[in-house]
């Protein structure tokens, strides 16, 4: 059994780790958010750096392939003056080579500073963070199924772009509940800031028993659960995720929860739709919704850049 | 060796006894109780002043890792483990490598643990072929080599028509089987119990009816058979109930939980400890609580540790990738003790669920103290804590959620066979 | 010890104001260090009616105590509405101190273009200098001991007033 404390805090109770939004209070949230308003202005800017970070070694440790998301990171981290090292570490079911702590102990005698972590098994960040000297800070880009802390942050900045006020809003995600980290950490986030109304929906193989204990509203039904809604947050289909079957098809899929014009017209005219991506058009979501007037799904990774910004400069100040 | 204890509070379950009473010894064997025979002279006098004396405990899992583990634990080692934890008899599992499923096999295990003069072992024989579920083993040939009863371990036994064979051709000699109830296709992938934790968590589940329906098929054959069933490990409330019922209807079955299940739950996992990836999953409280109650109204028939030393490699590894298991035997007598006063239970009644009824359902002589029996005793200090930690276990393994921990009861003397095997200051 | 006694914030804008008034042309472009700056930054282009729409800079991001002090809880958007490249600055801040606030508002500022020049304006200059930097508008010279930290407040009317802390 483990110690009781928040293993993400340090005893300030000021971030030392991200590692989930589960368990962080609401100030820390508005404090990233926040942050990442000013680092919007910098990605505006002729000159899209700032020098707080400059001496500093960032590695990028992804045990599970991903070039989006690392490269966001990357972006970030050098618009912060950083030097940034990418690790594709190979993990293959045969031959497991390196453990992972043996690999992060070799890193940190690189005087790295920082650890972007990306895996495919839930709380392997946890393992690392606990693993790591004191002047290392682990920031979890994906674990599984369990989190994905600055997706979650980088969504709900872009509502509160739109929407400014949370306490207003009614929100609606839909898809593969079961497999998403994406999806667990918008419900803390969206929980922790006060959102009135979370609602999840889904097929029953693909949400995960006891959700509503997380405060939300099941649906199975697209059309009901979408009525009235303000954000539509649609996931990812997690194919490589899936062992075994939870669907039939793709098809079946997207004729039941996939998002059309015609289901987006029961949310409120000025709903927004969000994906986290890389879309699968035609199987979670239309192309002509997802290159419409109330997508903000480019905007969304812009703001993935001056979110992740904030939490790197945060947690390297405390 | 003539050896006297003197002064202790002697708890026997089995008749029930319960006062301070001497015991003398000789010749490996309790000679007498209360009073000493005529002209006895003791060669070695121990002070059991403010100690409990009871039988030496009956552990009905314990892996000792050897043969093809030995990464793991060694058979010194764990015998060590076990003699420190005041066990006097255990069973061994068969999932070794090889597994016991030849009599040289079996044979060399008895052979090799017999001179270290330690516990008894009684290894449980595989039930089919290299446990790969499609061929029956030679179940009297394992017999005459030692194996008191058979089983599938946690290997997969998917086809239930070899399964339904296996028991009519146990029943045929009265071969005990023992099963744990787990469907291999529910409980596929599943790495926690499928709750709010592992919902939390994102991790992969395995739902109660991965025991429930393995349970429903396994009680089913038995009736059909007459086979006599152990039902290894049980984790639910669902899983109980069933056994509880299928005993009142006659059925000739038995049942266990580990030490873990008594005490644990989904909770437990907190931020991802390995420690808490055990086999079956830690389920919820409710759960937990009905295990807790069927232990004490004898549903469930034993506590055993479920001994699995894990190496620290193969547990320091994210949650879902770490290996299954925990040490516990030297935790057996501590976790009995704390579940027999948390549930309000008489001490003999705590101490039988780890004594004579586990040896009921082994089928051996042992577990009690009464002239004539083997000298197999445990002689303990139940007001004594002590914390959990690596240097405390005399396991290799020190994987186990209760690190860090500090636990009441500790063994100062084992004795098997009139022998004193373990001894603390 | 007796506390020190402080200025009229009001009286000094006024004279801070009518010491820039001659130096000002229709391209100056001001620009207000969060919090106190930027207020006086706004007054400023009021009173000199300045063309131009005013900007403020929050320097958190150039600061370099931030391994020892970490970044400060409100971090507020800089704002620069206008072109830097090729134009005359006045950077307006309410006190003037070691001067690194300074030197990391102008590293700031070059990240956003190549000004033609940077004048500063002070309403406080305190001493205690650490960098080789000068105000070439000043409101009042202010010999302070070093425990006090003086700051400028406004209330709900919109009226400013210099304040003493002692830490």
């Amino acid at each position: 059994m483990f110690l009781s404390n928040n293993p993400q805090l340090n005893q300030h109770g000021e971030l030392h780790h991200l590692l989930s939004i589960e368990g962080l209070p609401a100030a820390i949230l508005w404090q990233i958010l926040d942050t990442a308003q000013s680092f919007v202005g910098v990605t505006q800017r002729e000159v899209k750096k700032v020098p707080l970070l400059r001496g500093k070694a960032i590695f990028n440790l992804f045990f599970e392939p991903s070039t989006r998301t690392r490269t966001t990171f990357e972006i970030a981290a050098k618009r912060l003056s950083a030097d940034v090292i990418n690790l594709a570490v190979n993990v293959s079911s045969q031959s497991k080579g390196e453990s992972v702590l043996d690999t992060v102990a070799n890193l940190a005698a690189m005087q790295a500073d920082m650890f972007i972590v990306r895996h495919g098994e839930s709380g392997a960040p946890y393992l690392i963070a606990r693993h790591v000297g004191e002047d290392i800070h682990v920031i979890n880009a994906g674990d599984g199924r369990h989190a994905h802390p600055t997706q979650g942050l980088l969504d709900v900045f872009t509502i509160r772009h739109y929407k400014q006020d949370f306490r207003n809003l009614r929100v609606a995600i839909v898809g593969d509940i079961l497999h998403s980290r994406v999806a667990r950490s918008q419900i803390h986030a969206l929980t922790t800031l006060g959102v009135p109304e979370l609602r999840v929906i889904g097929p029953k193989t693909l949400l995960p028993s006891n959700v509503d204990n997380l405060g939300v509203h099941v649906y199975h039904d697209m059309a009901k659960g979408l009525k009235d809604v303000d954000v539509i947050m649609m996931l990812r289909l997690q194919n490589e995720r899936m062992q075994g079957s939870f669907l039939p098809s793709p098809q079946e899929f997207f004729k039941f929860y996939g998002l059309t014009a015609e289901k987006l017209a029961l949310a409120k005219p000025d709903a927004i739709v969000l994906h986290p991506g890389p879309m699968n058009r035609g199987v979670e979501i239309d192309s002509d919704v997802a290159d419409g007037s109330q997508s903000v799904i480019l905007p969304q990774v812009t703001f993935g850049i001056a979110i992740r910004m904030a939490v790197m400069s945060i947690l390297a100040g405390n | 060796m003539k050896i006297h204890i003197k002064n202790g509070r002697l708890i026997d379950p089995a008749s029930g006894t319960d006062a301070q009473q001497d015991v003398y010894i000789a010749a490996g064997k309790i000679v007498a109780i209360g009073a000493p025979p005529q002209g006895y002279h003791a060669n070695r006098t121990l002070d059991a002043s403010g100690l409990v004396v009871c039988p030496g405990l009956v552990d009905l899992a314990v892996r000792l890792r050897e043969p093809g583990f030995e990464y793991m634990a060694t058979l010194e080692s764990e015998m060590d483990a076990a003699a420190a934890g005041g066990v006097t008899s255990l069973a061994c599992p068969p999932d070794t490598d090889p597994p016991l499923d030849e009599p040289g096999l079996v044979e060399m295990l008895k052979f090799r643990a017999r001179n270290l003069n330690q516990a008894h072992v009684y290894p449980i024989g595989a039930l089919t072929v290299g446990l790969k579920g499609t061929h029956l083993t030679e179940m009297a040939e394992l017999t005459d080599a030692g194996c008191v009863a058979f089983s599938h371990a946690d290997a997969p036994l998917t086809d239930t028509q070899l399964l339904l064979r296996a028991l009519q051709y146990a029943a045929t000699f009265d071969f005990p089987v023992w099963l744990r109830p787990q469907d291999a296709g529910l409980a596929r992938g599943g790495v926690a119990h499928d709750g709010q934790v592992a919902t939390r968590l994102g991790l992969a589940a395995i739902p109660v009816c991965a025991e429930t329906v393995a349970l429903s098929t396994i009680l089913l054959l038995v009736r059909e058979t007459g086979a006599r069933v152990h039902l290894c490990r049980l984790s639910s409330a669902e899983g109980v109930d069933m056994v509880r019922q299928a005993k009142q209807l006659g059925l000739k079955v038995s049942c266990d939980i580990a030490i873990h299940h008594a005490h644990l739950s989904e909770m437990d996992i907190g931020y991802f400890d390995p420690n808490c990836n055990l086999t079956p999953p830690l389920r919820s409280q409710r759960d937990r609580d009905a295990l807790r109650a069927a232990l004490a109204d004898g549903t469930v028939d034993a506590l055993c540790s479920d001994h699995a030393p894990v190496d620290d490699d193969a547990k320091q590894l994210p949650f879902g990738e770490a290996e299954t298991g925990a040490t516990g035997i030297e935790l057996l007598l501590p976790l009995t003790l704390k579940w027999a006063e948390e549930s309000r239970l008489p001490l003999a009644q705590g101490l039988a669920r780890v004594t004579s009824d586990p040896a009921r359902v082994l089928g051996i002589d042992a577990g009690r103290l009464t002239p004539g029996a083997s000298a197999d005793i445990c002689i303990f200090d139940p007001e004594r804590y002590w914390k959990v930690a690596a240097k405390a276990l005399k396991s290799q393994g020190k994987n186990t959620p209760f690190i860090g921990i500090e636990v009441k009861g500790r063994v100062r003397y084992t004795l098997v066979e009139g022998q004193v095997v373990f001894e603390s200051v | 010890m007796a506390k020190p006694s402080l200025p009229d914030a009001e009286e000094l804008l006024a004279a801070l104001t009518a010491q820039m008034r001659p130096h000002i042309t229709a391209k100056t472009g001001l620009i207000g260090i969060v919090t106190g700056g930027a207020w006086l930054a706004e007054r400023l282009h009021r009173d000199l009616k300045l063309e131009v729409p005013h900007g403020s800079l929050d320097v958190s991001f150039y600061r370099d105590d931030f391994q020892h002090k970490g970044l400060k809880h409100q971090v507020m958007p800089s704002a620069i509405p206008f072109e830097v490249e090729g134009r005359d600055l006045i950077l307006v801040d309410d006190v003037l101190y070691t001067g690194r606030t300074i030197r990391a508002a102008m590293n700031e500022l070059f990240d956003y273009g190549r000004p033609a020049s940077i004048r500063l304006a002070a309403l406080v200059d305190r001493g205690g200098r650490e960098l080789p930097i000068a105000a070439q508008f000043t409101g009042t010279v202010l010999e302070l001991p070093s425990q006090y930290s003086i700051e400028l407040k406004r209330d709900a009317q919109g009226r400013l007033s210099l304040a003493l802390q002692q830490p």
